[in-house]
């Protein structure tokens, strides 16, 4: 790959996570590079989520090692539980971790189009522009290193593509690295320079070119790889008992 | 009619409201309001303490206050049991042993209803000094640590992953709790010191949409509780923290007037 000389910023090596005598994820690893996509897929509960905060520091106790070249992260969760108790306006929101000028916040704020809530509380949000707004946080501080679990999430389906496009267009201009957790095959075969299937472990890894040809993909996505906004089931050669080991299947 | 004891008391009393005006919101935010409780009740066996090692209140009250939080911090790893209950056993058992061991202290007179709602004829110099070199400390601290105190306050995950280090922040957070306790018990007493910290913010909640408005209102809220509350503790012969709560919480209740005038205003 032409971007393989860049710096690495992120690297993960072989991370578990055990919570309760389950693995929730074993035996992860991932190297995420500057100007580089990297994407998670896999199916609810395959530990995408979990990885990333591995990734991100958020679970501590874990099995293996995590090495971040650098401080300049951003990070928007999959969930997010804010206390709306709080009094806090979406531009109180978007200094939460750093100090921003007017200017960048505007910046950003306009980039993800919710430029017009700035002093809007964010208890008034709707769900897709308070994910928007949580875009535009993370992007705003030019982070190094982005991590962006379900981003587009109750975002209407015409932003949703305008937002991936933004996402792809930040990973270029700023030159950062990206670790993207999506549901979205399109996204994942169009603009990634790399995939990780999860299923509790590394299903299967590797360009999206290369991943389009292993027999794990076709079985993962079929004929459906084809069709790009489709909703895919995830297929595996194997089946997870509870404890997390693996079954093959006999066919 | 301004002796010196009142000026103290005031000065006592306005240092006591703008640490307790910020710590207050945080308080709120971080929906402590019961371990503040339960730290202030801790403060009775500080005080028993202090008096059988001849040692400062505040100091003794600061160090079994911070012991009580290490100590929760323990229990709850170490145990099932949810934090409501937890936090009642560490309050009233630490009130419980405090009230036994004062049993014992026949020989010293002992002002039990000043400790436990405040006594402004109490304040004397050192304590002043107490509150506002602490009090400036605190506040300087948590100038210091504001960013990632009110990030990790917010969410503590993106907290964590953009290097605002929570846990941290949460220990501080509760050695600030410790001290203000200390600081404060001698005018509020520690039955109120809960109240003095939560009512101020809670009234400035009514009336704030932004967390440093908040905390301003807070001071404010805090100040003039403080002062009403004092001149008419001398004007009535009334015990010194329960006029300031008394106040507060009258201003609070003036919140929640404007607060609906403000929203009929919108319809």
């Amino acid at each position: 790959m032409s971007k393989a000389k860049n710096k690495v910023l992120l690297k993960v090596e072989n991370v578990g996570l055990l919570k309760s005598d389950k693995w929730l994820v074993r035996g992860v690893s991932l190297e995420v590079k500057q100007g580089e996509i990297v994407t998670l897929i896999g199916p609810n509960g395959s530990g995408k989520s979990t990885t990333a905060k591995i990734a991100l520091g958020i679970h501590k106790k874990i099995d293996g090692k995590v090495q971040k070249f650098t401080d300049k992260i951003g990070y928007v969760p999959q969930k997010i539980s804010i206390d709306w108790t709080l009094p806090i306006r979406v531009i109180d929101f978007m200094l939460l971790t750093e100090k921003l000028t007017n200017d960048q916040i505007n910046v950003a704020l306009n980039l993800t189009g919710v430029d017009h809530l700035k002093n809007k509380s964010l208890s008034n949000l709707s769900g897709g522009e308070f994910q928007r707004v949580l875009i535009a946080r993370a992007i705003a501080k030019k982070p190094d290193l982005l991590v962006l679990d379900e981003p587009v999430q109750g975002v209407d389906f015409k932003g949703e593509i305008a937002l991936y496009e933004l996402i792809k267009k930040i990973s270029e201009e700023l030159s950062c690295g990206i670790l993207l957790i999506s549901h979205d095959l399109h996204v994942v075969m169009s603009a990634t320079d790399f995939v990780v299937c999860l299923n509790g472990h590394v299903c299967c890894s590797g360009t999206p070119q290369a991943v389009a040809k292993n027999d794990q993909y076709q079985e993962l996505f079929g004929d459906r790889a084809s069709k790009i906004l489709s909703l895919y089931e995830h297929k595996h050669d194997h089946t997870h008992a509870q404890d997390g080991t693996i079954k093959r299947k006999n066919n | 009619m301004l002796d010196d004891f009142f000026i103290r008391a005031l000065l006592a009393g306005i240092g006591i409201a703008l640490i307790t005006g910020p710590l207050g919101c945080f308080v709120i935010w971080r929906r402590l309001s019961f371990f503040a409780g339960t730290l202030a009740h801790s403060a009775f066996l500080g005080v028993t303490m202090a008096v059988i090692f001849e040692i400062s209140i505040a100091f003794s009250v600061f160090i079994i206050s911070s012991v009580i939080a290490i100590m929760l911090l323990k229990l709850q790893k170490g145990t099932k049991l949810p934090s409501d209950a937890l936090l009642g056993l560490l309050a009233h058992s630490s009130l419980a042993v405090g009230l036994v061991v004062v049993g014992f202290l026949t020989s010293i007179r002992f002002d039990i209803m000043g400790l436990l709602f405040g006594d402004i004829l109490a304040v004397n110099q050192i304590d002043l000094l107490f509150i506002w070199i602490g009090g400036a400390l605190i506040l300087l601290i948590l100038k210091l640590i504001w960013k990632p105190l009110f990030a990790s306050t917010v969410n503590h995950e993106l907290a964590e992953a953009e290097g605002m280090k929570p846990d941290t922040m949460n220990a501080i957070f509760t050695i600030l709790m410790a001290a203000i306790i200390a600081i404060s018990i001698k005018i509020v007493g520690l039955l109120l010191i809960t109240g003095m910290l939560i009512i101020p913010a809670a009234a400035a909640r009514n009336i704030s949409n932004n967390p440093q408005q908040m905390i301003m209102l807070s001071i404010l809220g805090g100040l003039m509780s403080v002062l009403i509350g004092l001149f008419s503790s001398l004007e009535f012969n009334t015990a010194s923290g329960p006029s300031i709560i008394t106040a507060a919480l009258i201003l609070f209740c003036l919140t929640l007037i404007n607060f609906r005038k403000y929203s009929d205003l919108k319809k």
